[in-house]
């Protein structure tokens, strides 16, 4: 169980305003806000950022963004889940995914 | 009363502790899963949609549109990417279109504007529609809006003004002191007391009233999404179909978010949030028949989500006569996302014993009747 307390203040830092996920261009400030707002978990923070929502999906900056809540809520790494992963395991054009004819 | 329990921090919980925490009420949000709005509420395809709406429903969703939505985002303090850009329901057949005649018909009763435009009006309104388009149902005051944020956003609005939230708090059961609801009991025999219990569980409300021995019949029922890749942007209405076979709309972001059924959806197993083999191709060859443009747009991620669906397809909000301090909200039947501000509100108002802004009588817990 997690209550959702509020946590001191947010102490800027000097690379706030390094891009941890490049496909959406959310900086690290930004992730640490969204923690202070109630966000977390990497689910959370996906879903109020957009941080691992682009088009890699998280596998590149998922670990970082992990990183950041973990150490802004003071606790493990391993205490947090991974993000879930979803089908398409590449994006896929509409086209494609609509053919159920093989070789088409 | 000074303290209140919700079970169930999706959009409608939140909601609810929002406007109950402004009213000064100290309040406790109790949710299952680990994550806040981990059940349909962001799980939805975020439409903010007046036509086609059971006739019981409608005069609350109107209200919504009317009285919340509009000025939701400054209310939050964040935006929640709503859009009032209307919705085009389209048909390609006489078949369709009568469909949507019979649509427009009971909106009209219910005194919401909507009206039928031709093949022209509608290419007017949406130049991107396939040539095979012969018509649609038009309601201009129809949106969408962001569900992640919209969850969040009141989860965090409320979270400001007090209100403790506990993520991994399974509810196991309800608890009644001297014929009043007034505790809840969670999966690792924690008590929580109040002085009231609203109970906004989705499908898992059917359990807990259980406990106290009531019953809502609802099925759980797996329904998907899909979003694609960014694209400038092309149109900003929520769009449907006659026949249901999308629906869906473009995001601030530029990314789509569509929805779809292929209608085999009640043999699905409720119990997994997984999507299907056959639902992204199903939804996939029904957007590519209203809307050819978007036939190259990658898609980015497909997922599933949990529906209660209630036995007349509308919620039940109220306080059933048998259980005083207990408030059920639960039945959403995959429109609660529309209806979750106005929901809020109002199961905070009858928590508090509050007349309600609007009349409930429809949404009665004990209007389930045996057919003999």
């Amino acid at each position: 169980m997690t209550e959702r307390k509020l946590l001191s203040d947010l102490v800027p830092q000097p690379d706030d305003d390094m891009v941890v996920c490049r496909c959406e261009e959310i900086t690290k400030g930004e992730i640490r806000r969204a923690v202070h707002d109630g966000m977390f978990n990497i689910h959370e923070a996906r879903r109020f950022l957009r941080c691992g929502m682009g088009l890699c999906q998280g596998q590149t900056c998922g670990r970082l963004v992990k990183a950041i809540i973990a150490r802004e809520l003071g606790i493990s790494q391993s205490e947090l889940d991974d993000a879930t992963g979803r089908a398409p395991m590449r994006p896929t054009e509409m086209r494609i995914i609509a053919s159920e004819v093989f070789g088409e | 009363m000074s303290k209140i329990i919700i079970v169930g921090a999706g959009a409608i919980g939140n909601a609810a502790a929002y406007y109950l925490a402004k009213t000064g009420v100290q309040v406790t949000v109790l949710e299952k899963s680990p994550y806040i709005g981990n059940g349909g509420s962001s799980r939805n395809g975020g439409g903010v949609r007046q036509s086609g709406r059971h006739p019981a429903e409608l005069p609350l969703v109107m209200y919504g549109v009317k009285n919340i939505w509009p000025s939701l985002s400054d209310e939050l303090g964040m935006d929640i990417e709503y859009y009032r850009e209307g919705n085009l329901r389209l048909g390609k057949t006489e078949q369709h279109l009568e469909i949507l005649r019979g649509l427009v018909k009971n909106a009209q009763a219910g005194g919401l504007d909507m009206r039928m435009v031709d093949s022209a009006e509608a290419r007017e309104l949406c130049p991107y529609l396939s040539g095979e388009v012969i018509g649609a149902s038009w309601c201009p005051t129809d949106g969408h809006a962001n569900p992640l944020l919209v969850t969040l956003a009141y989860y965090s609005a409320a979270r400001r003004l007090g209100v403790t939230f506990v993520s991994g708090a399974q509810v196991t059961a309800l608890r009644k002191l001297r014929g009043r609801v007034t505790a809840v009991v969670t999966a690792d025999g924690t008590v929580y007391e109040a002085d009231g219990v609203i109970v906004a569980a989705g499908y898992d409300s059917r359990k807990l009233l259980g406990s106290v021995g009531l019953d809502v019949p609802m099925n759980p029922v797996v329904l998907e999404t899909l979003v694609t890749e960014e694209s400038p942007p092309l149109f900003y209405q929520m769009l449907g179909t006659a026949m249901a076979d999308f629906y869906g709309h473009q995001s601030t972001h530029g990314s789509f978010v569509f929805g779809g059924t292929h209608g085999l959806e009640p043999y699905a197993d409720g119990s997994r949030t997984v999507g299907s083999s056959i639902s992204a191709s199903s939804t996939c060859r029904g957007i590519i028949g209203f809307f050819p443009v978007l036939k190259e747009l990658k898609i980015l991620r497909t997922w599933a989500g949990v529906i209660d669906d209630c036995a007349d397809h509308i919620p039940v909000i109220g306080n059933p006569a048998e259980t005083p301090g207990l408030t059920v909200g639960c039945g959403f039947s995959g429109h609660g996302f529309g209806l979750s501000p106005v929901a809020g509100l109002l199961l905070s108002q009858l928590a508090l014993g509050q007349e309600t802004a609007l009349p409930l009588d429809k949404f009665r817990c004990d209007r389930f009747k045996a057919k003999v």
